[in-house]
């Protein structure tokens, strides 16, 4: 996984509220072996006015030239609900998002993109209005998340402090393996499986 | 150390699992947990696969680990050589994948098969006290049982065979309690949709949910399964309820529960599960069960629901700003207007299966509708039973001839039409009475419109055409 420290990119506004895994990567796209490739899928049924996805429609934000090159997403409550399709992060990450700002998130969603590099920032549904309007109908407004003092400067030059867990940081910072964090620990592990043999052995 | 002694101070269900799972307590950090029984499946587990072979890492616990094919199944078919291709594959990796790693796998030939979280409790892998993941969000379904169950997703998948732990924080923890007899037509899954439209589908997010009173205490295991199997369309991590006897008679003798001694000492660890009394939880809610009708969702989430015997409402009633627009898209997709009552909203799909609702109990209850009468001209029914054993049963106790010939198509066990992602979609524009649990935007395939409902509510709603007030129903029917 690459480090995430600081980043700076074109944010694109989508306002709508409860977006789910099914709308950020749908059913007909899951059946790939591979982690790769989804980005091209991303909001498909919003992105494109056929079921092939052959014929892009106009009016949806990503399509719109200013926004292509998009890595930073603005959006609404409860963002990643539903099905805890790891996918979704995928195709977020391949099409070249970054970032998210929403005023929440769904919480398998949340730790499926901090194993996949994407920080996932919640402000206030009021610091969130006023990122939409310093957004929508404004295109190529850039914004810069920093991951290290957590803080996020919108295009009017006002930053905004943001919360996130303490170990979530560090391995979005470093990079971290998170199962190779966990094997360092294997002793308690072992121990914690051959106390389970003599008090619970149903379990074991 | 595992705790399985007398607490010492009041906790609740949720915070002595939590305790007696923890491998390493958070230093500033996080926790790990310990993984009882680890649940796979065909669409979340290839890259998780992928990666212990990449890493050159092994399955630490083969035998903790189970797996089963249903999303992509097909329902109507088991020859194999009609499965579509990429499904194909896709179950293939995981029967080799299984081979590889020398894991348990309920496959697409094996009579068992069925959606996971149907098979795993009739097999007698879900126990109370456990923690359970799989990769899938439905997991919490096992939290029935009085176990710790959720979902993760696939670098979870990968973690867990590789460690047979999790990184996980300890949540907040909410105790539903839901007092009072249900009335005749009101099931679980109304109980479920009731309060998810109540606290909305980020109203649980970041805790679990404990459902207690006596509402809950009389349900059967298939009808707590259908509530914890929801709690997940409430944001919650997990649902859980306190083992009992009505839980330990469901587990007993069953495949892979403990057996003799072993069970006598399980059942006395199990009773010492439940929330102590005094133990404070972070938030409380209490519902009265008479308040609660049969449900409908009239949206595109599952929280925009209310009973059958309401209205469509009117977007502009709703105070809240994005509330609003949330309902204008949702009646403009759904192609409804405010003031339109719900039960005569015509439907001409029903589907009844799901890990929500395709048990037999669910099928039982549905049988006892269609009975003697036949399904509407317009619909299509399809019943899906949610293992190779729900089918069996209810072939045994004739279920499958009750529908076929009302006019219903009986089919193999499967995910079917709840996700859509095999050979059972909702066409652009078909309105489909669903026993499943999400109503998302194509969820059940491209411009399908879905109203999730009990299997009594689409079992009414195929006979007749449209949504109707099952309450109704049962009083005008009085043979049901």
């Amino acid at each position: 996984m690459q480090p995430f420290n600081k980043h700076t990119g074109i944010v694109a506004p989508l306002d709508r509220v409860n977006i789910d895994t099914d709308a950020i990567i749908p059913k007909q796209f899951l059946r790939k072996i591979e982690r790769t490739g989804f980005g091209v899928h991303l909001f498909h049924e919003w992105r494109y006015l056929d079921y092939e996805g052959t014929q892009e429609n106009p009016d949806f934000i990503l399509n719109k030239p200013e926004y292509r090159k998009s890595t930073i997403l603005l959006t609404r409550d409860n963002f990643g609900c539903g099905s805890s399709r790891e996918h979704a992060p995928w195709a977020l990450a391949d099409f070249g998002f970054h970032v998210i700002i929403a005023p929440s998130f769904a919480d398998i969603f949340y730790n499926n993109c901090i194993k996949n590099g994407i920080l996932l920032v919640p402000l206030t549904s009021e610091k969130i209005d006023a990122l939409f309007t310093q957004t929508m109908n404004q295109p190529i407004q850039e914004i810069t998340a920093d991951l290290e003092n957590q803080t996020i400067t919108g295009p009017d030059g006002q930053s905004y402090t943001f919360e996130i867990d303490d170990f979530a940081k560090e391995c979005l910072i470093k990079g971290l393996d998170q199962i190779g964090w966990a094997l360092q620990f294997e002793n308690k592990i072992t121990a914690y499986e051959q106390d389970l043999k003599e008090k619970t052995p149903w379990l074991a | 150390m595992i705790r399985i002694e007398s607490p010492t101070m009041s906790k609740t269900m949720y915070e002595k699992i939590w305790d007696a799972h923890l491998v390493r307590e958070s230093q500033g950090d996080t926790s790990i947990i310990y993984v009882d029984r680890h649940l796979v499946h065909e669409v979340t587990s290839p890259q998780a696969f992928e990666g212990l072979r990449m890493t050159n890492r092994r399955v630490r616990c083969p035998q903790k680990t189970f797996a089963t094919m249903d999303h992509n199944v097909s329902t109507r078919t088991k020859d194999w050589d009609k499965v579509e291709a990429t499904s194909r594959k896709q179950m293939e990796t995981l029967t080799n994948n299984c081979r590889e790693f020398d894991v348990t796998c309920y496959d697409f030939s094996h009579k068992d098969q069925g959606v996971v979280h149907v098979i795993a409790p009739e097999i007698g892998i879900t126990q109370p006290g456990m923690v359970i993941v799989c990769g899938d969000s439905h997991t919490a379904t096992h939290g029935a049982f009085g176990s710790l169950a959720f979902g993760i997703g696939t670098s979870e998948v990968e973690h867990v065979l590789a460690t047979q732990t999790l990184q996980q924080d300890k949540a907040k923890t909410m105790l539903i309690n839901i007092e009072e007899p249900l009335a005749k037509g009101v099931t679980p899954k109304d109980i479920i949709l009731y309060i998810i439209g109540q606290i909305g589908t980020a109203g649980a997010t970041g805790y679990v949910i404990e459902y207690s009173g006596s509402a809950i205490r009389d349900l059967t295991m298939e009808g707590r399964m259908t509530i914890c199997n929801m709690s997940i369309e409430a944001g919650a991590r997990a649902g859980m309820i306190a083992p009992d006897e009505t839980t330990f008679t469901y587990l007993k003798g069953r495949d892979l529960c403990p057996k003799e001694a072993e069970w006598e000492k399980a059942v006395t660890y199990w009773k010492t599960l439940s929330t102590d009394k005094g133990a404070a939880f972070d938030k409380i809610l209490n519902i009265k069960a008479e308040d609660i009708a049969p449900q409908v969702t009239w949206g595109t989430s599952p929280g925009q629901v209310t009973g059958v015997d309401n209205v469509v409402p009117n977007p502009e009633d709703f105070t809240d700003a994005v509330a609003k627009t949330g309902a204008k898209n949702a009646l403009k997709y759904m192609d409804l207007q405010p003031g339109q009552p719900i039960n005569q909203i015509t439907i001409n799909t029903v589907f009844i299966g799901s890990c929500t609702n395709g048990r037999i109990e669910d099928l039982r209850v549905a049988a006892n509708i269609v009975k003697g009468k036949k399904v509407h001209t317009n619909v299509e029914a399809i019943i899906v039973p949610g293992s190779g054993r729900v089918r069996r049963q209810a072939e045994e106790e004739g279920l499958d001839k009750i529908f076929t010939e009302a006019g219903c198509q009986w089919r193999y066990a499967g995910c079917s039409m709840c996700l859509g992602m095999n050979d059972d979609q909702l066409k652009p524009g078909e309105r489909c009475a669903s026993t499943s649990n999400r109503n998302f935007e194509g969820r059940q395939g491209p411009g399908g419109r879905t109203h999730l409902v009990s299997p009594e509510m689409a079992a009414a709603a195929a006979i007749e055409g449209h949504i109707v007030d099952v309450r109704e129903y049962f009083k005008n029917n009085a043979t049901v």
